[in-house]
């Protein structure tokens, strides 16, 4: 029959859609959010919220400047959740500006300026976190011990309000350095590993997140089981988390096996820093992230690497956005490389043939 | 039989799970549709060269009398579904979503419904050699009934040119709603299996496996007890995934083996047939009746009382609506075949024909078409895909109008199935682009066939003048030897006389 046909199935479709992907990973990070909020108080719930309005605010003059249609894009929820992962990568208790600063580098220069949703090249939360580093080394690596809601250290509410809008004075009595960071300038200054790791957070904190650190990346335990939950939901598949923390990991240990002394173990890198919220939030963005089973594995690996060489011989403490950031740039590549093989054909994309034809019929 | 159980299934890539919406019809027996005031029988209903009519305005004829018969190799005939009056030959609208006319048979039936004995019965069958099998299904005009409407009896000759070993019969039925095979294995157990040792034997192959996926165990129990006496056929329970039922990957399923690229299953030893084709071909050696009628479903949200219904070939298929009580809604979509891979129909006017396996009436609700947004590379469809092709990228590259590249990319490999776009978060119709890509190439390759066509008549014309030129010169040169031959012996004559004379 002819081929001049105007319309084609599939005429029922799976109950997907792009708002629902961005509600399941906003709703598996919600348990480590809540936990940063409460563990950091007032002045991280202001940081975050600061930054998530000023990203949908900026998405929306963005999208009207492109002439584009503004309500399914917004609603489509991607701007929401490039907020909310920049405001988890941010110290909880940074001035306001921080936040609006990063927002406006996420959407407008990692996002819109690349064409918006879904043909960006790196991740929107990473440029600007590496931005933000970069132009404001000092007020992005000031952390303070967590001081949960309610409890005795905690700013009040009005406290809470200068701490996040008026000036920054009030928070160098309380900074502090998270672990890595800690452990760098410790060995850095002559110290031995295990003299040093004796003043950091135990394994236990870490895997709780009762340590200092950025806003939503502290709890370990909590960004897994919302990991695990988006694996669960098939929004991601496990092959870029269990690659890069395999490979992190697996350096680690090799290291820290050769030279125990001036190596980190693997704990403390899996736990500390924005490894897991990598592995599984970051890392796995989707637009970002290669297309192929094999492309991801290989992806995976890349940024576990590089965060690796980074945070132990590099001048930052945290490699993750650096290392995620060189892999976006490598997934087209990886996508023109490693393709799925086709049905019927080799890794080549000749068919198939089987040599053994005449001997296994009849 | 050998039992079906321990069967090692090989896993295929890819696939989806979609909401089966089985049970709103598989629960109907077969009925059999009331006659029909009027049938259009379409002269192309299978792939190949359209049947040639035989008939004429104004002919009575009989229940099974031959109507149009094939013309090639890959064709089929067409035969009178009931007994009546022909009253004309011409277009009328195509069961195709184009709606475009085509050369259709009307029949005004006489309510008789005789019989012409076109095939004559038999009962000492088992006697049939391969060539006598294939022959009859050929006369029959049995086409593939599972949709692909590819004359069976071409694909029961295969065996002249591959060795074959396995005959896989495709009770899959893997897209939602359809429950017509369903019915027809639990039904008619006996005469399916019968029909596909008939096959087999055509085939000349040592084992037929029966695939039906496990959604569907009333059937998988009927064909087991059918199958009992026959030590060929392993009844085998397919775990319930589209595209199951697709032949390529059925097979891999099976066997383990992946068919080449644009080759045929073939050419590892297997062929496949459907379900509704092997009863139809039981119906063709034991019962001498040709191909006039098969069993649709007839579902959807918007049709009053689902059911499975016997229809003669050329019924409209508003009497199929109207039997089945109508519509509760006006349909958002009215779907020949399933939804997956089924095609929207132009209008109810159209007729059932040879490979119409159900007529669906989708309800807006459930199946609203939703804006399409940007891909944000989030790989379902690559995970989906069962071809191994990566969708995001040849929809770019056929959006970016370089279809060439689309092709390296492995379009002609996609085999249409749609999983790709059934899971796309962003909606997008990614099929669509495929098969205006795949649309666009066979009409360039046609116009290129077309141009190479013309420029050979051309050339062959220019060599045909050149001939006749040549001949006419050769003509010429030689009549003038001639002349000048004729001349000087005429001179040499006169020479002669003269000569003579002096
Ligand atoms: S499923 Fe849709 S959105 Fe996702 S990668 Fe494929 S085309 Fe893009
Ligand atoms: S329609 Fe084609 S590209 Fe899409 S899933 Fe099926 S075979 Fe793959």
């Amino acid at each position: 029959m002819s081929e001049e046909t105007t319309t084609f199935g599939p005429y029922t479709h799976a109950k997907s859609s792009i708002s629902r992907t961005m509600g399941l990973v906003m709703l598996s990070l919600l348990p480590a959010t809540l936990f940063g909020l409460y563990q950091f108080g007032w002045p991280a719930i202001f940081l975050f919220l600061t930054t998530i309005v000023a990203c949908v605010v900026a998405e929306a003059f963005s999208l009207r400047v492109a002439g584009k249609p503004i309500k399914p894009f917004l609603m489509d929820g991607s701007a929401v959740l490039t907020g909310w992962l920049l405001a988890m990568t941010l110290p909880p208790w940074a001035p306001w500006w921080i936040g609006l600063i990063g927002a406006l580098l996420a959407i407008i220069v990692a996002k819109q300026v690349f064409g918006g949703l879904g043909q960006n090249l790196f991740n929107p939360a990473m440029v600007a976190r590496v931005a933000l580093l970069i132009s404001f080394p000092l007020e992005m690596t000031l952390f303070n011990q967590p001081a949960p809601l309610f409890s005795a250290q905690a700013p009040g509410f009005l406290e809470s309000l200068a701490i996040t809008f008026g000036s920054s004075d009030s928070i160098d009595a309380v900074s502090s350095a998270t672990t890595l960071g800690h452990l760098k300038t410790e060995l850095g200054q002559g110290v031995g590993l295990p003299e040093a790791a004796t003043t950091t957070a135990s394994i236990w904190q870490q895997l709780w997140g009762q340590t200092s650190g950025s806003l939503g990346e502290t709890s370990a335990l909590l960004l897994l089981l919302g990991g695990l939950f988006l694996i669960y939901k098939k929004v991601i598949t496990w092959h870029i988390p269990l690659s890069m923390l395999g490979t992190l990991a697996l350096l680690a240990s090799l290291f820290h096996l050769i030279d125990s002394d001036s190596y980190v173990g693997p704990m403390t890198h899996l736990l500390s820093g924005a490894a897991i919220l990598c592995a599984f939030f970051i890392a796995t963005d989707l637009v970002t992230s290669p297309v192929s089973i094999r492309g991801q594995i290989l992806f995976g690996a890349g940024c576990g690497l590089l965060i690796y060489v980074i945070r132990t011989w590099a001048g930052y403490p945290e490699g993750v956005a650096f290392a995620v950031m060189l892999m976006n740039a490598c997934t087209p590549l990886i996508d023109h490389y490693l393709k799925p093989r086709i049905y019927g054909r080799d890794r080549k994309g000749e068919p198939l043939v089987y040599s053994n034809e005449g001997a296994d019929s009849k | 039989m050998t039992t079906g159980k321990l069967f090692k299934l090989f896993k295929i890539r890819g696939g989806v799970h979609p909401d089966d919406r089985k049970q709103l019809s598989a629960g109907q027996a077969i009925e059999k549709l009331p006659m029909p005031p009027l049938l259009h029988i379409p002269l192309q209903q299978h792939i190949g060269a359209p049947a040639e009519s035989l008939v004429r305005r104004g002919d009575e004829v009989k229940k099974g009398q031959l109507l149009a018969r094939n013309q090639g190799a890959i064709s089929a005939p067409v035969h009178a579904p009931t007994s009546g009056r022909i009253m004309g030959v011409g277009g009328y609208p195509a069961h195709h979503p184009s709606g475009l006319s085509v050369r259709t048979i009307t029949l005004k039936p006489d309510g008789e419904d005789e019989w012409l004995d076109s095939l004559e019965p038999c009962d000492d069958y088992d006697q049939f050699s391969p060539e006598e099998i294939a022959d009859r299904v050929a006369r029959a005009g049995i086409v593939g009934m599972g949709g692909a409407t590819f004359p069976s009896a071409v694909k029961l000759n295969l065996r002249k040119r591959y060795s074959l070993h396995t005959l896989v019969i495709n009770g899959a039925e893997c897209e939602p709603y359809l429950t017509c095979d369903d019915r027809l294995m639990r039904e008619q157990a006996m005469q399916v299996v019968e029909g596909v040792k008939l096959m087999a034997r055509a085939l000349g192959v040592e084992q037929i496996l029966f695939a039906i996926e496990n959604n569907k165990p009333d059937a998988q129990a009927s064909i087991r007890e059918a199958a009992e006496q026959s030590e060929m056929i392993t009844v085998v329970g397919l775990p319930t995934r589209y595209p199951m039922g697709s032949e390529k990957h059925l097979v891999q399923t099976l066997v383990g083996k992946e068919t080449p690229a644009r080759g045929l299953t073939a050419d590892i030893g297997v062929v496949v047939h459907n379900v509704a084709t092997a009863r139809a071909v039981y119906d063709a050696i034991v019962l001498g009746r040709p191909l006039i009628s098969r069993v649709m479903t007839v579902t959807g949200e918007s049709i009053q009382h689902p059911k499975n219904v016997e229809v003669l070939i050329g019924t409209p298929l508003n009497n199929l609506i109207d039997y089945c009580g109508g519509f509760t809604e006006i349909p958002e979509r009215l779907i020949s075949g399933g939804p997956m891979m089924g095609q929207p129909l132009p209008s109810l006017r159209v007729p059932a024909v040879k490979g119409s396996n159900g007529l669906l009436a989708l309800s807006g609700k459930l199946n609203r078409a939703t804006t399409e947004m940007p891909c944000i590379r989030c790989a379902s469809c690559v995970n989906a895909c069962p071809c191994g092709l990566v969708p995001l990228d040849m929809a770019n590259h056929i959006k970016a109008g370089s279809l060439d590249s689309s092709v390296k990319l492995g379009l002609l490999d996609c085999i249409g199935c749609g999983s790709c776009a059934y899971v796309c978060p962003s909606h997008i119709p990614l099929v669509q682009y495929f098969n205006y890509a795949k649309g666009e190439l066979a009409s360039r390759q046609r116009t290129q066939h077309k141009q190479n066509e013309t420029k050979r008549l051309a050339e062959a014309r220019n060599e045909r003048m050149e001939k006749i030129k040549q001949a006419k010169r050769e003509a010429m040169a030689k009549r003038k030897k001639e002349m000048e031959e004729k001349k000087r012996k005429k001179a040499e004559e006169a020479a002669a006389v003269a000569g003579a004379e002096s």
